[in-house]
């Protein structure tokens, strides 16, 4: 025993990876940064699903359009993240809106896909079924096709956003990374406590959000478990 | 537009190019990386994964993988080892500052994609054909080298080439932690407030990475042998599959 007092874990003279002190010590910070984290991810994957669905089902009606987004979003797709954010920078400026886009845009290639195989799996007989039961195409798709294409969708869903919460780190470019803020100045000052509590949070939010999905998923199909 | 003018003019002046630190030399760097991190994910992952695909076991994990790898940042793997005591952020030669840190972090990167992949492939070979090649006399070895694997090779393929896509994007990834590559021009660009050669870094990126996914899917083509002459035993003999 020292009379001295220990310096806590995060000192720079002990520098350790983990550190409860520095959690509880910085907890607003961490708490902002996982809520930007959060709020990035959310709304990217909304933006990604509103932009998907219309041109998925555009693209299922019109085989020459298809070609044309399936190659698009591909294309958009070998855009490495660090180079797309200063592409979408000269229109949308240094925000968070930029972040947003650029993270959409990547969810658009995963969820056009998994919406029209999705869709492609449904039986003929069964969308013939419904055409002679008097069902207008509309309500057909509302109410018989994307139910049955719920699954492959929402496995969609969740690639996107699982991949979606590890790409916002880069979002850091621009200021806007939420937890990859936290990395950034802890790789830059050396901070381990900061740099594995950031990684851990990360990778346990993207756990929880896709948790989440999962359960979504069962609310929403009932009928699978039958 | 000024950004896009001072764009255009970054990309025209010879010394962003030349000379070292400059373009040409980060273009060299990144492709080194790109290169090396897939060729060593490529020895390790791919005749582990084949060899599962053959027995047919080990779906789980290959499945897991991608899963996993997935859910973990690429940036937070290399935050963590380049703050780390060892690899640390040291030169390795050609390979630049936090070379073996950025190189360590991209070849986990690129192993998920080719281990789910030839699983896939191999495990997507066609009942009938293995028993046909069983009950030809073929031995494990030769089932798997002369039957398994050269039906498994687009898929296997397919693989490859997006794992060389993904390292090379994230390759850039190293800039943040003032690593090797062509994202220090980007992140350069940006710290220094000189959007102008931060775009002109994200379009020579850009063009290389579509370069790069052409190639591939040119090669990964020609590993079709189906493609390149018609069956003779299908029906539709002029139709384009």
């Amino acid at each position: 025993m020292t009379l001295l007092a220990e310096p806590s874990c995060y000192s720079r003279l002990r520098n350790d990876w983990w550190c409860p002190e520095y959690v509880v010590d910085r907890r607003e910070e961490i708490l902002d940064a996982t809520a930007q984290h959060l709020a990035l991810t959310v709304s990217a994957v909304l933006l990604g699903l509103l932009l998907a669905v219309p041109l998925a089902l555009l693209a299922r009606r019109v085989p020459r359009v298809e070609a044309g987004v399936l190659g698009v979003t591909t294309g958009i797709y070998t855009i490495p993240s660090l180079a797309l954010f200063p592409l979408l920078l000269p229109f949308t400026g240094l925000s968070a809106t930029t972040v947003v886009i650029g993270l959409a845009l990547y969810a658009l290639t995963i969820l056009v896909r998994a919406i029209l195989d999705g869709l492609r799996a449904v039986p003929d007989d069964v969308r013939e079924s419904a055409t002679g039961m008097g069902y207008s195409p509309g309500r057909r798709l509302l109410r018989v096709e994307l139910p049955l294409a719920l699954p492959v969708l929402m496995a969609g869903i969740r690639v996107a956003t699982v991949s979606t919460v590890a790409l916002t780190t880069v979002g850091a470019l621009v200021s806007y990374g939420g937890l990859g803020n936290l990395l950034v100045t802890g790789v830059e000052e050396s901070f381990r406590a900061q740099v594995l509590t950031a990684s851990v949070l990360c990778v346990l939010l993207a756990f929880a959000l896709d948790a989440l999905l999962v359960l979504v998923q069962r609310l929403l199909t009932p009928w699978v478990r039958a | 537009m000024n950004v896009l003018a001072d764009t255009w003019a970054y990309l025209r002046d010879p010394d962003s190019w030349l000379g070292p630190g400059a373009m040409l030399d980060l273009l060299w760097q990144q492709l080194l990386l790109t290169g090396t991190a897939l060729a060593v994910a490529v020895a390790l992952g791919l005749p582990l994964a084949l060899w599962l695909g053959h027995l047919g076991r080990g779906g789980f994990v290959a499945i897991n993988v991608s899963a996993v790898g997935r859910a973990v940042p690429t940036f937070a793997l290399l935050a963590i080892l380049v703050a780390a005591d060892w690899p640390g952020s040291d030169t390795l030669g050609p390979y630049g500052r936090a070379g073996l840190a950025t190189l360590i972090a991209l070849t986990l990167f690129a192993l998920p994609p080719l281990i789910t992949n030839a699983y896939v492939a191999m495990t997507e070979v066609p009942a009938d054909v293995k028993e046909a090649a069983r009950g030809m006399g073929m031995t494990g070895r030769q089932r798997f080298w002369r039957a398994e694997l050269p039906l498994a090779l687009p898929l296997v393929l397919g693989g490859v080439r997006l794992a060389l896509v993904q390292v090379w994007a994230t390759a850039t990834i190293a800039a943040l932690v003032a690593g090797p590559g062509l994202g220090r021009v980007i992140t350069d660009g940006f710290y220094r407030n000189d959007y102008g050669q931060g775009l002109a870094g994200a379009v020579v990126v850009a063009v290389v990475a579509l370069v790069l996914e052409i190639v591939a899917a040119r090669v990964q083509r020609l590993s079709r042998p189906t493609d390149r002459r018609p069956d003779p035993l299908s029906v539709n003999p002029g139709r384009e599959r």
